[in-house]
């Protein structure tokens, strides 16, 4: 019988508690900003936080407070921006679309483990361990962090290295800030060319590590006609506002790390999550 | 007078001696998680002791004259419970609506007080305590200084971590844990003060 009671008693204040929270909620409801309602429903909701703010709720509160860029939204692209800034009756800009790249070819034909790692199957886990069983201490880990936190499953693990899909890629540059190795680089979405190596060490160091690292020869340097390259570090680095596009670059490479970024050679048994699942 | 100076000493050693924070360790879960700036220590702090006053000033009545009376003292925690929720989030409302002002220095803090472990147990401890109405709502606005003094204190010694040096394997969470502990050692010093201030 008490329990009865007990039952009863519990049942009544959470009733009560409910009617009075629905009744505060009615008398007491604000309204949301209709123009900041309007600008939300222009973008895509999926909280990629590419702009720079907590979400497209804090982004479209923010655009709706005046002062902000229409243009920050990476995936909801031009289209986006258009329509928000007609809405806010602001002057339209242009998006700079982005596209992230991983700057390593450390296959499994080119590079090979100096240790064997039975750790958690993380790259984060695996870095922490003396930076990762891998003989390159810059290139990729391969276990896919960058995978796992990418919203759209545009990056795939073949061969021991991440790649990814451009045009699955949302620009939202999540995997750039995963990577422990930061090899992850948002990239411009006209950029042709890339280096596929992230390796500091001298030449004939890094040649030993990997056959594909990049040895900092400097063919591409005094081959680009536009000065767009540059060895820094023991390493290319493409200046993309100086890059025309060329592409002589790429077959000048001795050991193919310059490679044409948006014909990527992605392998046929590359394992995205989409295909695990 | 007599009366008078229980109440200071209620007040007092519930923020010094029984320090929710870092003597009973409850309200960890925000001591740790809102402390990085000043600001948010601060706003943190004070939402946690106006809901813990007005917490304090329902469940108080609701224990003596309804579950008492029912005899169903038994069910306190999962009335309370429900209690604060509620109040909690009609306070928020209230607050969004009559003073947006208010409600972006302190109502963002409000959902992350919806549970608290220390809210409910100031209720729940005035409770056990034996404590008349006036000394629970003492008791439950030094406990909330309490927490807002930790919380200060707290938020500048992790802004001094952030500008050091700290060796890899300590960085992030096991460094703040560190330092908590050592602010926790240094209140329990206060321990056996309060009682004698007015002997």
């Amino acid at each position: 019988m008490e329990i009865v009671i007990a039952f009863l008693f519990i049942l009544g204040v959470a009733l009560i508690a409910g009617i009075l929270l629905l009744i505060f909620s009615h008398f007491f409801f604000v309204e949301k900003d209709p123009l900041e309602r309007a600008v939300r429903e222009c973008l895509p909701g999926i909280n990629c936080g590419a702009c720079g703010y907590k979400g497209c709720d804090d982004y479209a509160a923010a655009l709706a407070g005046g002062g902000v860029k229409p243009n920050l939204c990476i995936p909801g692209a031009q289209r986006a921006s258009d329509e928000i800034s007609s809405i806010l009756g602001i002057e339209k800009v242009e998006v700079e679309d982005k596209v992230a790249f991983v700057a390593c070819n450390g296959h499994c034909e080119a590079t090979a483990p100096v240790a064997h790692y039975e750790g958690v199957q993380s790259c984060r886990a695996a870095s922490m361990l003396f930076g990762g069983p891998e003989a390159c201490r810059f290139g990729c880990l391969g276990f896919g962090d960058c995978a796992a936190v990418c919203p759209s499953n545009a990056i795939c693990l073949a061969d021991g290295i991440a790649h990814v899909d451009t045009s699955r890629c949302l620009g939202c540059g999540r995997c750039a800030q995963t990577c422990p190795k930061q090899i992850i680089s948002m990239l411009p979405q006209e950029a042709a060319v890339a280096v596929m190596c992230s390796n500091q060490q001298k030449g004939a160091d890094a040649r030993k590590v990997c056959k594909n690292a990049c040895i900092a020869c400097r063919k591409c340097e005094k081959k680009c006609p536009s000065g767009a390259i540059a060895v820094k570090d023991n390493l290319a680095v493409i200046d993309y506002t100086k890059c025309t596009r060329c592409g002589l670059c790429v077959g000048e490479c001795p050991t193919g790390c310059l490679k044409n970024v948006f014909f990527p050679d992605i392998p046929e048994d590359c394992s995205s999550k989409e295909l695990l699942e | 007078m007599e009366q008078f100076k229980i109440l200071i000493v209620i007040l007092l050693s519930s923020v010094f001696v029984d320090n929710y924070v870092l003597c009973r360790f409850l309200g960890i879960c925000p001591f740790l998680g809102v402390s990085k700036k000043l600001n948010q220590a601060v706003g943190m702090g004070v939402a946690v002791t106006v809901v813990m006053l007005l917490a304090t000033a329902v469940t108080w009545p609701i224990q003596h004259l309804v579950l008492n009376a029912l005899g169903l003292g038994y069910l306190q925690n999962i009335v309370f419970i429900l209690i604060i929720a509620t109040l909690v989030q009609i306070l928020e409302m209230l607050l969004r609506r009559l003073s947006p002002a208010l409600y972006t220095g302190l109502g963002v803090y409000l959902p992350l007080i919806t549970t608290n472990c220390a809210v409910l147990g100031v209720t729940i401890n005035n409770i056990n305590d034996g404590y008349s109405f006036v000394e629970s709502a003492a008791s439950a606005l030094g406990c909330g200084l309490g927490f807002l003094l930790a919380m200060v204190l707290f938020s500048g010694l992790r802004s001094r971590i952030d500008e050091t040096n700290i060796p890899a394997p300590f960085r992030g969470l096991a460094v703040t844990l560190i330092a908590a502990s050592f602010i926790s050692l240094a209140f329990m010093g206060f321990g056996g003060i309060v009682e004698n201030i007015f002997a």
